[in-house]
This record gives structure tokens, C-alpha cells and sequence, in this order.
């Protein structure tokens, strides 16, 4: 599976277009890691603890793109994007929505 | 009024615990403002460091895919951050609030996180020759009132190429 953000893929050509493909995660951070986060929260920073969680629901909204496409008989999805909505406090929905499309 | 006891008969170490206890908020403002700035200061000296590094890979934003007859490879390349303000930034901002202006304690923040970001796109695709259509986007995870951590994600993505050599 191809992902690509901009409207062709360099290298291959495109022969077919199946639609938008999206997938979707909300993720609630657990204690630890928000105690963890609080502490590094007074000397401010990087916080690892949120960036690996954000990354981690990132890349499950992306599978589940990528299943969809998959269903569809696709083999590379073009424009993805992707967007963040923190539905309540402490929890973060995480958007990945693209084209999927059949190349050579 | 009762009579103070004189100050020699208070045994000196209860005499510094208790002038501790009650300055701790000065304390704490005064250590979060010497560590926050040596870990920014760190932090743009890696920084700099590393897209010195990587300048050569430009980090295109257009979203026309320029013609590129010898790509043979693309995919996608996300790079991410969450950042948070310390504590002395967060005390200093509430002056901010009453005058008005720009919070450049912030900013530099902010600055930080998106280069990062960047940074972390590029180091996604390490054999990459350039990358297309760069997005960046911030997101407010919480605000940080009452008991809750007050911080925020960048995102950086594009589309790495890999392109032929001309020589094969």
C-alpha cells in the first residue's frame, strides 16, 4: 500500500479511483501517563509520554484507512490528510482520510 | 499580643525549613525559569545542528507534483511533537494576559515543537530526495485548566520521493 499526500504518486501512474477512504481513532490517555506528564509539565518541553500516544493512534486511524482501501481493491491511497479534534479533556480523536486509487 | 520568642532561641535548621516552606512558590518559579532555559537553549542547539544537516532535502509546500520522470518510490512521512509551556513561562504569561502584546515565551514554544516536527519528518525517510506537499498542523490537546496538563501537538507531513540516480 502507497500513501501519498499530494494528488499523483511520483513514479506510478494511476488507472483507477475507488472514492474516499477515511479512519478514525479516539484515544483517552491513562494515568500514568498523565501523572508523568504533569511532572514534566512544570519544566515544560517535549512530552514523550503524549507524543508516542499520539503516534500510536495515528498510525491505527492509518490502518484503518488502509484496511477500508484494501476492501475496496486499491493498492494506494493519494491526499491523505490528516486532522486532530480533542473531543473531551484528555482525550483526541485522530482523522486520516485520502483518496484510494489503483496504480501501476 | 504574646511576647515573640527572641530569634536565637528558634534552632536555625527549623528557622531555614520554615523560610523554605513559605518561599517554596518563589522557589519553584526560580528553578523552572534556570531549567526551562537551559533545556531551550538545548533544544535549539539540536535543532540547529540537525537542519544544517538535512538543509540539503528540501521540504517542499506547493501541492503541484514538480515533473519528476526519474522517481521511482514515494510514501508518506508523518513527524510529530506534543509540547508543553513550564511553569515559569505559565506564571509570566498571566502579566501578558492584563497588558496585552505578543507572548514571545510562547512562541519560542510553538517554534520549537514545529521544527521539531519537521525534523522528525525528514529523519522518518533518511534516504529521501525531497518532500512534497509539507503540511503542518497544531492541535490543542488540553488546555490546561483546573488539574489538567495544558499542552499542544504539531504534526508535520508530506510525501517523501525517492528519485533514480542519473548515473544508473
Amino acid at each position: 500500500m502507497i500513501l501519498t499526500n499530494v494528488e499523483s504518486i511520483p513514479g506510478h501512474t494511476i488507472t483507477e479511483h475507488y472514492g474516499l477512504v477515511q479512519g478514525s481513532t479516539i484515544r483517552a490517555k491513562h494515568v500514568g501517563r498523565d501523572l508523568m506528564a504533569g511532572l514534566k509539565n512544570i519544566v515544560g518541553g517535549e512530552l514523550k509520554g503524549y507524543t508516542e500516544l499520539m503516534m500510536e493512534a495515528r498510525q491505527e486511524a492509518t490502518n484503518r484507512m488502509i484496511a477500508q482501501a484494501q476492501e475496496l481493491g486499491a493498492n494506494a491511497i493519494i491526499n491523505v490528510r490528516f486532522t486532530t479534534t480533542s473531543v473531551t479533556q484528555g482525550a483526541a480523536e485522530m482523522l486520516a482520510y485520502g483518496t484510494a486509487v489503483l496504480c501501476q | 499580643m504574646q511576647p515573640q520568642p527572641p530569634l536565637e532561641e528558634i534552632p536555625l535548621i527549623f528557622m531555614i525549613i520554615g523560610i523554605l516552606f513559605y518561599t517554596a512558590p518563589v522557589w519553584m518559579l526560580l528553578g523552572t525559569w534556570i531549567i526551562g532555559r537551559i533545556a531551550e537553549k538545548k533544544h535549539y542547539t539540536s535543532i540547529r545542528e540537525r537542519e544544517a544537516a538535512w538543509v540539503h532535502i528540501p521540504a517542499l509546500t506547493g501541492r503541484q507534483v514538480p515533473d519528476l520522470p526519474n522517481a521511482y518510490d514515494s510514501q508518506l512521512v508523518v513527524g510529530s511533537v506534543v509540547v508543553s509551556v513550564d511553569h515559569f513561562k505559565r506564571w509570566l504569561s498571566k502579566f501578558r494576559m492584563v497588558f496585552g502584546g505578543e507572548m514571545k515565551s510562547y512562541a519560542s514554544v510553538i517554534d520549537r515543537g514545529r521544527r521539531e516536527a519537521i525534523l522528525r519528518m525528514k529523519e522518518a525517510c533518511p534516504d529521501a530526495d525531497m518532500f512534497l506537499n509539507c503540511r503542518l498542523e497544531t492541535s490543542t490537546i488540553s488546555n490546561g485548566k483546573g488539574k489538567a496538563v495544558g499542552c499542544a501537538e504539531v504534526i508535520a507531513y508530506g510525501t517523501a520521493v525517492r528519485l533514480r540516480q542519473a548515473a544508473e
